[in-house]
C-alpha cells in the first residue's frame, strides 16, 4: 500500500515538475561531508572520489542537453547535527544545488535528511552512513546510500558464524550508536538462525584494564567471542585480556576491528580469528583505484562509494531526462540495478549515451553497488581470516 | 573435582588479578599517605606523578630495547626503572622548590595545598601528553606467561585454566620488597625515625633539632620512587595510557582513606580491600556456582551483583561508607 501511495504521489509530482526541469544547461551538485571532526581524514579522499565521477561526466558532455556540472563543497561535520543541517540549508537555499552527495557520519546525515533534504525535496545520497536507523526513517524517497546498513552486516556476521559451526557466542560492544546498533543486529539475526547469545554487554573505550569485563564474558561462556569494538581502543584491550586469562581463543572481528595494527599488537594468538569488512572482488574496485591514482589522490575508505553516489545521481538525472530531484529520484533504482548493460568506473560517458538512446544500464561501479530496500547498497562483505599474522580473504558475500 | 574447578576459576579471575591490582593500589596509596602524613596535604598530582615516572621508564626502556639490552625473561622495564625513578625524583623536587615550597613558607592551609596540587596535576598531565602523547604505549617484553591457562589445563587435566603472567608475579614480588624496605627504613633508620617524628608533631621535632628541609627532601624522594614503581608496574601489567592514571586516583585515595590516611600499614591493607571489593562485587559467578550446584541444577543467570561498568563506583561507595562510619579508617589514621 505504501509503495502504491508513493508511486502515485511521485507520478503526480513528476507530471507537474517535468516541464520545469527538463532542458537544463547546467547542473549544480553539493558535496556535504565531514571535512572537520572525528572523521575528517576520510572526507578529502571521499570528496575527490565524488568529484572524479563528476569530472568524467563533464568531460563526456553527454549529460542532458550537454549540461555542465558545477560543484559546491560544504562541511557537514560528523557529530554536530545543527552544523550539518545549516550546511545543507546553505547548499539548497543559497547555492541552489540540484542534489547533495553526503553526509559522512550517520548522525549528521539524519539531521540533513530530516531538516533539509526531505522538507525541501532534494535528493541526499550518502556514501558512508551505515546506521540501521536510516533504513526505516521516513524519507519520501529522497534518501539513498551507497553503503550497506549495519543491519546487513549483522546478517552477514550471523551467517558466517553459523557456517563455521558456532552455536553459542559471547558478545561485547563499544558503548555507542555504532556498537549497540551492530551488536543488536547480530544478536537478532543469530538468535533467529537458532544460535544462542550467552551475553551481550557493553564496554567503555579508553580503560587500562578489561579484566573485569572479560571475567563476566568468560563466565557466560560461548564458542567464540564477538568483539564489536574499535581496533585501537577497547576492542584490543578485551582481546588481550581474554587471551591472557585463557577465557577465549576464538574471536570474531567486525569491520571496525579489522586492521594491521591489531594483528601486530596481539601477535600470533590472533591467528584463526575470523571477521567481516565491507569489500568487493569486482573489477570496478581496481579500476577505480587506478583512476584515482591517475587523478592524483589515493583511494581511501568510502571513496569508491562516493564515486558511485555521484555517478548514480547523474545517471538517474540522465535516465529521467531531468535534473529535478522529485523526478530523477525514481530513476535511481533503474540505473543501479539489472537489467541493462553493466557499467564500470570510467564508463560513465558510455552509460550516458546508452540512456540517452533509451537503453538500459546496470551500474556496477566501484563497489558492485546493488540497491535494495529503501535505497541502500545491498553491501558485499569480505569474509576474512587471520592467518600467520596476515589478514587473508576467505570469500566475498 | 568440581570444587577444584570452581576454585581454579576464582583463582584465575579473582585472586590473581586481585593480588596484582591490590599491590599496584597499595604502592600508589603509600605515596599518597606519605605526603599526607609528612607534608600534610592530599596530593592530587599523585596519579600524574605515576604516569610521569612510567613515561620516563618507558622512554629509557625503548632506548635499552633499541640497544639490544635485555634481562629476559624479565621485562627490560625493570632495568630502566632506576633511571625513571631518578628522573621523577628530580622533577618532583623541582616542583616542590618552585611551587610547594612557596606555600610551605607561608604556612598555607592544607586546602590551599590540595588546590595547588590539582594545578600541578594538570600541568604534569599536559607535559606527559606533550612528550609521549595520549595513546597506548607498549613497552612490555620478556616472557609473557609463567603459566598459561592452556598449560595449566594440560598439566592438571582440569576443565578450567589458571593463568599467571610474568607481570603479575613481578608486580606482587616488587611490591613486597618495596614495602618491607620502606618499613625497615621508617622504623630502623635515623632518617626514617626523624620523618615519623616530624609527621607526629612538627614543633616538637623542630625543637629536637630535626632539619625540616631534609625531611621534606627525603619524603619527595620516597614518594617519587613509589609513584614511579607503581606507575610502571601498572603500565607493564595492564597498559600505559596517560588518561588511565587520572582515573586511578579515586581507587588510590579510597585505599589510603579506607586503611587510615597517614598510616602506611593501612595504605597497604586499603589497597587490597579496594581491589578485592571491586572484583568481588562485579564478578559474574555463573560458572563457579554451576560447579558447586548439585547435579541437575542449571544456573541460568550470570549471577553478577553489579555490572562491570560500576567497578569505579564500588571504590566510591566504600570511600563514602568509611568516611561516614569510621573516618579514621581501619588502622586508625588521621581524619581528613
Amino acid at each position: 500500500m505504501k509503495h502504491l501511495a508513493c508511486a502515485v504521489t511521485a507520478a503526480c509530482l513528476a507530471s507537474t515538475m517535468a516541464v520545469a526541469g527538463g532542458h537544463a544547461k547546467s547542473v549544480t551538485l553539493g558535496i556535504a561531508l565531514g571535512f572537520t571532526g572525528p572523521a575528517e581524514s576520510l572526507a578529502e579522499p571521499m570528496a575527490r572520489g565524488a568529484e572524479l565521477a563528476i569530472k568524467e561526466v563533464n568531460a563526456s558532455g553527454a549529460l542532458l542537453d550537454n549540461a555542465t556540472i558545477s560543484i559546491v563543497r560544504a562541511d557537514s561535520t560528523c557529530v554536530d547535527a545543527a552544523a550539518a543541517a545549516a550546511a545543507a540549508e546553505r547548499l539548497v537555499s543559497s547555492e541552489r544545488v540540484d542534489s547533495i552527495i553526503g553526509g559522512l557520519c550517520s548522525g549528521a546525515t539524519i539531521s540533513m535528511l530530516q531538516n533539509v533534504a526531505m522538507p525541501k525535496g532534494v535528493v541526499l545520497f550518502s556514501p558512508s552512513a551505515t546506521s540501521p536507523a536510516l533504513s526505516t526513517l521516513e524519507d519520501n524517497g529522497f534518501f539513498f546510500r551507497a553503503s550497506p546498513s549495519d543491519a546487513r552486516q549483522g546478517q552477514v556476521i550471523s551467517e558466517i558464524l553459523m557456517e563455521k559451526g558456532h552455536r553459542s557466542i559471547a558478545m561485547t560492544y563499544t558503548n555507542n550508536d555504532y556498537g549497540k546498533g551492530l551488536a543488536d543486529s547480530i544478536q537478532t539475526n543469530f538468535v533467529a538462525a537458532g544460535g544462542k547469545v550467552t551475553i551481550n554487554t557493553p564496554h567503555e573505550d579508553g580503560k587500562g584494564d578489561y579484566g573485569a569485563e572479560v571475567g563476566a564474558l568468560a563466565q557466560a561462556g560461548g564458542d567464540i567471542l564477538v568483539v564489536v569494538g574499535y581496533l585501537d581502543q577497547g576492542g584490543k584491550g578485551i582481546i588481550q585480556s581474554a587471551l591472557d586469562a585463557g577465557a577465549f581463543d576464538q574471536f570474531f572481528l567486525p569491520d571496525a576491528m579489522i586492521g594491521d595494527s591489531l594483528v601486530q599488537a596481539i601477535g600470533p594468538d590472533l591467528n584463526g580469528a575470523i571477521g567481516s569488512v565491507p569489500g568487493t572482488d569486482s573489477d570496478g574496485a581496481t579500476t577505480f583505484a587506478k583512476l584515482a591514482t591517475a587523478d592524483g589522490f589515493e583511494s581511501g575508505p568510502y571513496s569508491p562509494e562516493s564515486y558511485d553516489a555521484a555517478a548514480l545521481t547523474l545517471l538517474a538525472m540522465q535516465a529521467a531526462n531531468s535534473k529535478d530531484p522529485k523526478v530523477f529520484k525514481d530513476k535511481v533504482f533503474d540505473v543501479a540495478n539489472a537489467p541493462g548493460e553493466k557499467i564500470f568506473p570510467g564508463e560513465l560517458g558510455k552509460a550516458l549515451t546508452i540512456l540517452k538512446n533509451g537503453g538500459e544500464i546496470d551500474y556496477v561501479g566501484a563497489t558492485a553497488v546493488e540497491l535494495i530496500g529503501g535505497g541502500e547498497s545491498a553491501g558485499s562483505y569480505r569474509e576474512i581470516l587471520i592467518k600467520d599474522g596476515q589478514i587473508t580473504t576467505v570469500r566475498y558475500r | 573435582m568440581d570444587l577444584i574447578n570452581a576454585l581454579t576459576l576464582l583463582g584465575n579471575f579473582l585472586i590473581v588479578p586481585g593480588l596484582t591490582y591490590g599491590s599496584q593500589l597499595a604502592l600508589g596509596a603509600l605515596g599518597v599517605t606519605l605526603v599526607y602524613s609528612v607534608l600534610r596535604f592530599s596530593n592530587f598530582a599523585h596519579g600524574e606523578t605515576m604516569a610521569f615516572g612510567a613515561m620516563l621508564t618507558i622512554l629509557v626502556t625503548w632506548g635499552f630495547q633499541h640497544l639490544g639490552i635485555s634481562i629476559s625473561p624479565l621485562p627490560t622495564a625493570l632495568l630502566a626503572l632506576p633511571f625513571g625513578i631518578f628522573g621523577t625524583v628530580l622533577f618532583t623536587l623541582f616542583i616542590d622548590r618552585t611551587v610547594y615550597a612557596y606555600h610551605r613558607a607561608r604556612k598555607a592551609s592544607p586546602i590551599v595545598f590540595l588546590i595547588v596540587s590539582i594545578g600541578v596535576m594538570f600541568v604534569m598531565g599536559g607535559l606527559i601528553r606533550f612528550v609521549i602523547g595520549p595513546n597506548d604505549q607498549v613497552f612490555f617484553d620478556g616472557t609473557r606467561f609463567l603459566l598459561s591457562a592452556r598449560e595449566f589445563r594440560q598439566m592438571t587435566g582440569l576443565a578450567e585454566g589458571l593463568a599467571i603472567r610474568m607481570t603479575q608475579v613481578v608486580t606482587v614480588v616488587t611490591a613486597m620488597i618495596i614495602v618491607v624496605a620502606l618499613f625497615w627504613f621508617l622504623n630502623h633508620t635515623r632518617t626514617g625515625k626523624s620523618m615519623r617524628a616530624y609527621a607526629d608533631n612538627e614543633n616538637l621535632a623542630l625543637l629536637s633539632g630535626i632539619n625540616p628541609q631534609r625531611v621534606v627532601f627525603i619524603t619527595w624522594v620516597l614518594v617519587a620512587a613509589l609513584a614511579t614503581i607503581a606507575g610502571t608496574l601498572y603500565g607493564l601489567d595492564k597498559s600505559f595510557k596517560p588518561f588511565v592514571y587520572m582515573q586511578l586516583l579515586l581507587p588510590i585515595f579510597a585505599s589510603a582513606i579506607v586503611g587510615g590516611v597517614g598510616n602506611p600499614v593501612g595504605a597497604i591493607a586499603g589497597g587490597y580491600v579496594i581491589a578485592f571489593s571491586e572484583l568481588i562485587l562485579t564478578f559474574a559467578y555463573k560458572k563457579v556456582l554451576q560447579y558447586l550446584a548439585p547435579e541437575g541444577v542449571v544456573v541460568d543467570s550470570l549471577m553478577q551483583i553489579l555490572g562491570t561498568d560500576y567497578k569505579i563506583a564500588v571504590s566510591f561507595i566504600i570511600l563514602v561508607i568509611v568516611l561516614v562510619v569510621r573516618p579514621t579508617g581501619l588502622f586508625q589514621g588521621k581524619t581528613l
